[in-house]
This record gives structure tokens, C-alpha cells and sequence, in this order.
């Protein structure tokens, strides 16, 4: 059966491509894409659901021979991310790749296909007591591979590293057909490039994750949280240096900023009992005058939380992920009370130690938003960068990425060999890759 | 080599970063795998990231091969020469940049030893983590070509942890900047791709490292078990309770009898001798020792000595990281070896190594990284008995095989380099090297760095690739595509 020729893709693909699309998997892994399928504005014309790998590879293989656009989805949770693609016709949906294929609990590794939900993930690591070491948006919702593609990390980036560093082997399929994997499944390996950290973060531009091996890490059996209150963001700073340049073993640390309030500064710790009371009081001496409270683990959705409704339904907002130095924290708030005050901008921030941070600015019209989007930018490149993850309608486009500098062409030549005819997510990625 | 380009090389670098002397380019001939040597046409030393290209172009310009080199003290081969080419010495390089102690973070030149990073910021109680037991002479550059580990990377992570920012000079001879001080610079992370690509992709001119802060104690217990096997169990148990020592090591009795021959580490004589390091803040590393003394009394544990004082510590790893060396106090000639296996295989794999060694009448030493399942079996011969070296041989490949047949990896630290590049194919399946070789054609479509190594055969840039074929272990219904 050929889709109905209302559909409203953009790519060239002829009705034989579509047919020969449609001999692979079953009549029910295949739909016509709705208004809910649309990438950024852009409407594809199906949406696959691939039961298993060679399916995925299949279809990957006969869309990019069609000249048609592909646009890999786990949950859709981030399909606002990156930029507006130039093209998208077929979705390739992961929903039905989402085997936990092997938790080898022993070896602290698992290996988990793409569609998996972390949350449905992370519960089944925690039956033997272990868990990934991130925490990323949407747990319930987002996948394996969009996480990934991502690059999503959260809190426990500080004391475990990002996911490149959590990564130790991938599978993805090329436009070409071609399923490759990189990495193993042990937690120490040197054989061949490391791409596993390549597809980290490429947005779906280079291949589709089918798969993923992790090192796993064992769950925390007592956690603390603190929260300190200080004067000002130079002072919560000061704080964020002490802790890092202490002997203290946190595995949470980030500032929560907001115009027109006091800063707070929020540590976890784990560990045994012993040594979490012994921890807490060297927090305690370290950061007089402050005085620390115990929160509960809430606080750390505070990132999750800049990305709610607006109290006030009619404001424009914009999130940023910005990433300074530790030691840049303070100066950086300056700027942004510098840029956004004279805007009539209001921002928020939740920012961890290591220096990374998510920015939500609102205003009652969109144009100063877009204003102080472009300033920050302006601000922190190079060194530093903002990549606008979500703008509300109305606020002009601006380029997602920001600049990759001289390392750019290299990139340029990167995408060429693995995905040449451009067929995965056209223009999303930085400098329109 | 053609005197034009001698000439050109000359006006680059000056008489002293030049080497053209027979005499003085034998020193270059091979790296620490000596069994491999080929002698370079020139060796250049060049002392600074403009030096480096303007090389780089005119080998890109002449079509003539590079190897980069460190301090030549690889295990693979890496640094290992090619035909007709030209060596790169990064040594002149060798100045710490940048110390940036609020951030945690160093700029280096390639050629800086990697123990002089942590000498260099351990009076402000940092050190730099990934610590190879060549750490007192091997580079920083040595190192990011390598992804070198170390017996602490089971905490801490390895050099691609740990390297933030690079500096890189093409194989066209252009320059880029991958990463940065700051995370998440916007693009793909091809410091990741580069870290560990064994001087296939360019030459790092310039590294940012991150630092990491000292624990406030350390603490190094060591157990003696009866068998490697008992104390194989008491590594699991360990992990299986939840914690994660800073390192985790273990010997045989046949390297114990080797180290205590070389250093007088004062090791227990034992059948297994397992190592446990657990860093932190005091409470809870007294905490945690506890547990892990009771799980290795659990697990056969005859004799446990905690090492308190840095002078104890020392002397405990000194005698780990002499091992190698030391295996020539007992055999004449050795074969390291290093592979990889996921922990829970390692009673099958100790008792398969010990079986194969019997069998050929080969002794086999063994010291591994017990936490992260890396193993060094050290194949011991002697040259004069004809046929052992063969045997000897047979025999280290085949614990490749083993390795691979477990679900693990050819290399964990020493890398692919010109020994092991055609155990490749075993390991991966064809498109999975195709793939690869899509990478390095990006980064050098002219194939002039170190061109001979990590891949079996060499790929054309620009050919079209073939299809998927199944991996001969799905075939041999051994593993499933992992």
C-alpha cells in the first residue's frame, strides 16, 4: 500500500521508494507521520518502528538510495534540540528496539538496545544494587540512544564523568546499510577508535545508535544532601572552588541562581555513615559563615525543573545549556545580569561545578530574549559556549550550536564519509552538518 | 631519502633537530617492542607546534610517511618506524604551559614526562590520574596517542578521562583545536576519536589535562591467597559489595618470585597475591578497609598487611610496576602480553593460560589489573632452545584468542600498534574496521600517519565500502554482535 499522496514530505522520494520502504518489517511497524510527528516545523511523511537491528539498517539503507531525509527518534522527549532540519521524510523510531540485551551484574557492565527508557533501564540495573551514573532529563520518558545523541548529562557528571566516559561500546547503522560496532563490552579496551565518544553527542548525524554498552557503577547505600544559602553568586562561587579544591568526596555539586535572589548552593555526598558524618562536618567549617541545611533529593531536579511551563502562560522563554571554567561561575553571572537588565530579561540558572549550566531567560515579548541569547553568545565564545536547546514560538531563529572553531572542517569531513549524501538529520547539527 | 627535502627538513628544524647518522638514527629503530625494527630515512625534532606542520606539509606535499614519537616506550610497536618515512620526536616539546589550579586544569607540550604533571601540582595536593607503570619516562603525547591506563584507572578512568582540549597538527598540516578547557564544546568530540588513535589521525602539539585533587588517605592493603583463583573470587566479592578501589592488582607466584628478585618489595610468598588501594576521606576509607579485610579472610586470605606510610606504599608499588622488568630476572627472553576479559571470566582464563602452559612446556607469569579484568600474562622462553620462541608466540596469541572468545579485547593499555593489527579481524568484524578506516580517511586521505598500523590492511580513501557480513564469532554462535 503507498501512502496517501497528501503526505507532505519534503524529501524527492518517488512512490517506488516508498513501496520498496514498506516491504521491510510488517504493515503494522509502519504509519503515515501526524502533526505530532513534525521535526522542528518540519513534516515528515512515516514513521518506522524497525523490530530489530537489520530492519533499522534496511530501511536506513533504502531511504538514503532514495534521496529521502531520516530523522532517528527515541522518545521525541528532545526533538526540539539542535537545529530545524533542512529536510525530513522517514522517521526511524527505536521504540520497539528496547531489549535489555545483557546486565552482566558481575562485570558491572550492560548492554541495552536504543529504545530503551532509562527509567525501565536504571530499575533493572537496581535489582542487583547498580546503576548508570547519570541522571538525565526526562528518565521515564528518554531513551538510550537519544540520551546519547544528546549528550545529556546531569549532576553526577562531577564525580563520574559524562557519558563518553560511561560508554565502552556502541553499535549504529550507517546510511550505507553497514552495522558497525566500536569499543566491546569490558570496561578497559584500546582496539581501534573510540567511537563510542564519537556518536556521543552527534545528534543522529552520523549513524543510528542501535545499541550501547555501559560500565556500571553500584548504587549509593546512604546519601546526604546540604544546601547553603550564600550572599551573593561571588560568594557561592568561592564555595564551589573550596568544595573542589577540598579533600571532600561530594558527588553532587551545582549553584541554583535566580535575578533578584540569594544564590544557593546545594552537595550531596554518599557513602557509609561514618564517613558521611565526617564529610558533613568538613563541609560545615568549610563554608563559614554559610550555614548548611539538609534538603532532600528534589533539589537536584532543579535542571529538569527550568524546563516547566511558564507561571504566566503569556511569556516568551529560551533555555541554554552554557559551559564556562568552575572559576568563570561568578564573572558569568555578571554578564548575564549585565546583558539581561537593560533587556527587561529575567534569568534562572542551575549550574554544576563543573562548570556546566542550564539558563532559562523570560521576558514578556520574544525579540530581547533573542537579544540576550545572541549577547551571551557573543560573550562566552570562544572558551566558553551557549547552545540554545529550546526557544518558545515567536522568539527568531538563532543558530542551536554556536561556533566549533577550526575544528570545523574536520567535522565537515567526518559527516562526509559516514553519512555523504546528508540523509541523517540534515542541518541540525552545528554549522548546518 | 631525496636531498631536496633533507635540505627542507634542515631549514625547519636547524643541524640539531635533524638526524640523519646512521649511528644515531639506530636508537629510533624500534620502540619498546623490540622485536619489531625498521630503520627511519630521518628523524626530526621538532621544538615547537609551527615546526611540527611546516614537516607536516612537506610530507604531505612529498608523500612521505610520518610516525610520531614520544619517549619510544610503547609495548606495540606504535612508535615503531615505516619504510621510506620520516620520525617525529616530540622530546623538544617538553614544557608544562599552563597551571590552572582553580579549574584543575594543565596545558602541556607533548613531549612533558607524564610523572613531571604530578610533580609539578602535587605541592598544591593534585595529581594527575592515569599512571602507567612507565610513567617515570613516558610522555603526555605518548600517552594521548595510546590511551594509556594504569593501575588507578579503575577509579579514576584513563587518559581519554582525563584529557580535556587538544592541540592537533593534521596530516595535511593544518592545525585544529579539538575540545577545550571548558566541556561540551559544540561539534562532535573528536578529542575522544583522537585520544588512543596510536598516531593514525595527526600529531597533538599542545594537551589540556584535567588534574584531580588528592584523596585525603590512601590505603593499600595486600592479601595473600593460596591460588589466583581464590583471590579472584575476593575481587569479586569486593565489587560485588559495592565499592570501587582505587586500584585493584594481582600477582602469581611466578611474579612475585620476579619482583621480589628485582626490588625486595617485601611481597608475601604466595600462590595469588591480590592488591587492594582504597582512597577517600579518612572515615570512610577506614570504613571500607575493614570490609575488605573481612571478605579476603573470607575468600582464603592467609596473610593481609595494610600499607599506611607513603614510604610503604611506595615500596609496594614500586614492586608492581617493576613486574615486567623484573620478569627477566627469571627467563631469559619474555612476551608481555596484554588482554582484556570481563572479570567473572578470569578462573576459566587462569586455568585455560596455566593448561596451554603446560602443554608447551612454557612457563607464564601473570600480573594483572584484577578490577578491570586487564591482564599481562608474561610468556616466558629462552631464545637458545630452538622452537620455544615459536611456542612462546603460539602461545600469547592464543591467550588473544581466549581473550576475544571471553567477550573481552586485544588490548587494554598497550594498544593495536604493528604487533597486534592482525588479531584486528578477529576482534572486529569487517564493516566494524571498515567504519574506522571512514575516520581516519577524514583525518588523513593520504595515509602518510604511521600508515602501517592498528588496521590489517590498509583501505584506499574513497573506496565504497562492502556489505555487512556476520562476524565469524555469530557465525561460530560464540557471541551474539555484541
Amino acid at each position: 500500500m503507498t501512502p496517501p499522496l497528501s503526505a507532505t514530505g519534503t524529501g524527492t522520494g518517488t512512490a517506488s521508494a516508498w513501496d520498496e520502504l514498506r516491504t521491510i518489517g510488517s504493515e503494522a511497524q509502519w504509519r503515515d507521520a501526524g502533526p505530532e510527528d513534525t521535526v522542528a516545523g518540519i513534516q515528515p511523511r512515516m514513521v518506522f518502528e524497525p523490530q530489530n537491528e537489520a530492519e533499522l539498517a534496511a530501511a536506513l539503507r533504502c531511504a538514503d538510495s532514495a534521496g529521502l531525509a531520516v530523522t532517528p527518534r527515541g522518545s521525541g522527549s528532545k526533538d526540539a534540540w539542535g537545529n530545524p532540519p533542512t529536510r525530513a521524510d522517514l522517521i526511524l523510531s527505536t521504540a520497539r528496539l528496547n531489549r535489555i540485551i545483557e546486565h552482566a551484574w558481575a562485570d558491572l557492565t550492560v548492554s541495552v538496545e536504543a529504545g530503551c527508557t532509562f527509567a525501565t533501564l536504571q530499575n533493572a540495573l537496581a535489582q542487583h544494587g547498580q546503576r548508570i551514573a547519570v541522571d538525565p532529563l526526562w528518565p521515564e520518558h528518554a531513551t538510550v540512544g537519544g540520551i546519547l545523541s544528546t549528550n545529556d548529562s546531569g549532576t553526577l557528571r562531577i564525580r563520574y564523568g559524562g557519558l563518553r566516559d560511561l560508554i565502552i561500546g556502541v553499535t549504529i547503522a550507517l546510511p550505507d546499510g553497514t552495522l558497525a560496532s566500536s569499543g566491546g563490552k569490558v570496561v578497559k579496551n584500546v582496539a581501534g577508535y573510540d567511537l563510542p565518544k564519537l556518536i556521543t553527542g552527534a545528534l543522529g548525524t552520523l549513524g543510528v545508535i542501535t545499541r550501547a554498552v555501559f560500565r556500571l557503577h553500584p548504587l549509593p547505600h546512604n546519601i546526604r544532601t546540604f544546601t547553603l544559602a550564600e550572599r551573593d553568586w561571588a560568594n557561592a562561587n568561592q564555595l564551589v572552588l573550596a568544595v573542589q579544591g577540598s579533600k571532600l568526596a561530594h558527588t553532587g555539586l551545582q549553584v541554583r541562581l535566580k535575578s533578584g535572589e540569594q544564590p544557593k548552593v546545594d552537595i550531596r555526598f554518599d557513602g557509609t555513615e561514618a564517613g558521611l558524618a565526617a564529610q558533613s562536618e568538613v563541609l560545615r567549617k568549610l563554608a563559614l559563615p554559610a550555614t548548611e541545611t539538609e534538603s532532600n533529593a528534589e533539589v537536584w531536579h532543579a535542571r529538569q525543573r527550568l524546563f516547566g511551563p511558564s507561571a504566566q502562560s503569556d511569556r516568551a522563554f529560551a533555555i541554554v545549556k552554557c559551559s564556562v571554567l568552575p572559576g568563570s561561575i561568578a564573572a558569568t553571572c555578571d554578564q548575564l545580569r549585565d546583558l539581561s537588565e537593560p533587556l527587561n530579561v529575567s534569568w534562572e540558572a542551575v549550574v554544576q561545578g563543573t562548570g556546566l549550566g542550564y539558563i532559562r531567560f523570560e521576558a514578556s515579548q520574544p525579540l530581547p530574549i533573542h537579544q540576550a541569547l545572541q549577547a551571551m553568545r557573543a560573550r562566552l565564545e570562544p572558551g566558553g559556549s551557549v547552545v540554545v536547546l529550546h526557544r518558545s514560538p515567536g522568539i527568531p531563529e538563532i543558530d542551536a550550536w554556536g561556533d566549533a572553531g577550526d575544528a570545523f572542517p574536520l567535522m565537515l569531513k567526518v559527516k562526509e564519509q559516514l553519512d555523504p549524501k546528508k540523509t541523517l538529520n540534515p542541518g541540525r547539527f552545528v554549522g548546518g552538518i | 631519502m631525496d636531498p631536496r627535502i633533507l635540505a627542507e627538513f634542515r631549514a625547519i628544524t636547524g643541524d640539531r633537530g635533524l638526524i640523519t647518522s646512521h649511528e644515531q638514527l639506530k636508537t629510533y629503530e624500534c620502540d619498546g617492542l623490540t622485536n619489531f625494527r625498521v630503520m627511519p630515512d630521518a628523524v626530526l625534532l621538532p621544538s615547537s607546534t609551527e615546526q611540527v606542520q611546516a614537516i607536516v606539509r612537506v610530507c604531505h606535499r612529498a608523500g612521505i610517511p610520518f610516525v610520531a614519537r614520544g619517549s619510544g616506550t610503547g609495548l606495540s610497536g606504535g612508535a615503531l618506524p615505516v619504510k621510506d618515512g620520516v620520525v617525529i620526536s616530540t622530546a623538544k616539546m617538553s614544557s608544562i604551559l599552563e597551571v590552572d589550579l582553580p579549574n584543575a586544569r594543565m596545558v602541556v607540550e607533548p613531549g612533558v614526562i607524564n610523572l613531571e604533571v604530578t610533580e609539578r601540582v602535587a605541592p598544591h595536593g593534585f595529581f594527575y590520574a592515569p599512571d602507567p607503570s612507565s610513567q617515570s619516562v613516558c610522555s603526555i603525547g605518548g600517552n594521548v596517542a595510546e590511551n594509556a591506563g594504569g593501575a588507578h584507572c579503575l577509579k579514576y578512568g584513563f587518559t581519554t578521562t582525563h584529557v580535556l582540549g587538544l592541540e592537533v597538527v593534521l596530516p595535511d598540516g593544518s592545525i585544529a583545536h579539538l575540545g577545550g578547557k571548558a566541556l561540551d564544546a559544540p561539534g562532535y568530540d573528536l578529542t575522544g576519536v583522537f585520544v588512543g588513535s596510536e598516531g593514525t589521525l595527526g600529531i597533538a602539539t599542545k594537551i589540556t589535562l584535567r588534574i584531580v585533587k588528592r584523596p585525603e588517605c590512601i590505603h593499600t592493603l595486600l592479601a595473600a591467597f593460596g591460588s589466583t583463583i581464590e583471590a579472584g573470587a575476593a575481587v569479586s566479592d569486593i565489587i560485588g559489595a559495592g565499592m570501587l578501589p582505587a586500584a585493584m592488582e594481582m600477582m602469581d607466584n611466578l611474579a612475585i618470585q620476579a619482583a621480589e628478585a628485582a626490588v625486595h618489595a617485601n611481597y608475601p610468598n604466595c600462590g595469588g597475591l591480590l592488591l587492594v588501594e582504597l582512597d577517600g576521606p579518612i572515615a570512610e576509607v577506614e570504613a571500607l578497609i575493614q570490609q575488605v579485610d573481612a571478605i579476603c579472610r573470607k575468600c582464603g586470605a592467609n596473610e593481609i598487611k595494610v600499607a599506611q606510610t607513603d614510604a610503604e606504599r611506595a615500596l609496594v608499588w614500586k614492586g608492581r610496576k617493576a613486574a615486567f622488568a623484573a620478569v627477566g630476572r627469571i627467563s631469559p627472553n619474555y612476551i608481555v602480553q596484554d588482554g582484556v576479559i570481563p572479570r567473572t571470566a578470569l578462573p576459566r582464563l587462569m586455568n585455560e593460560i596455566a593448561r596451554l602452559g603446560t602443554e608447551a612446556g612454557i612457563r607464564v607469569a601473570n600480573v594483572f589489573h584484577a578490577g578491570d579484568g586487564n591482564l599481562h600474562p608474561l610468556v616466558l622462553y629462552d631464545r637458545r632452545i630452538e622452537g620455544q620462541e615459536h611456542a612462546a608466540e603460539v602461545l600469547a596469541n592464543r591467550i588473544l584468542e581466549l581473550c576475544i572468545e571471553a567477550g573481552g579485547s586485544i588490548t587494554g593499555e598497550h594498544g593495536v600498534g604493528e604487533e597486534k593489527k592482525m588479531m584486528m579481524s578477529k576482534m572486529f568484524a569487517e564493516p566494524d574496521l571498515e567504519t574506522m578506516q571512514r575516520v581516519r580517511c577524514a583525518f588523513d586521505p593520504k595515509q602518510l600517519a604511521n600508515p602501517t598500523k592498528v588496521f590489517p590492511r590498509p583501505r584506499l580513501c574513497g573506496e565504497v565500502p562492502g556489505k555487512y557480513e556476520p562476524h565469524p564469532l555469530e557465525v561460530a554462535g560464540i557471541a551474539e554482535r555484541f
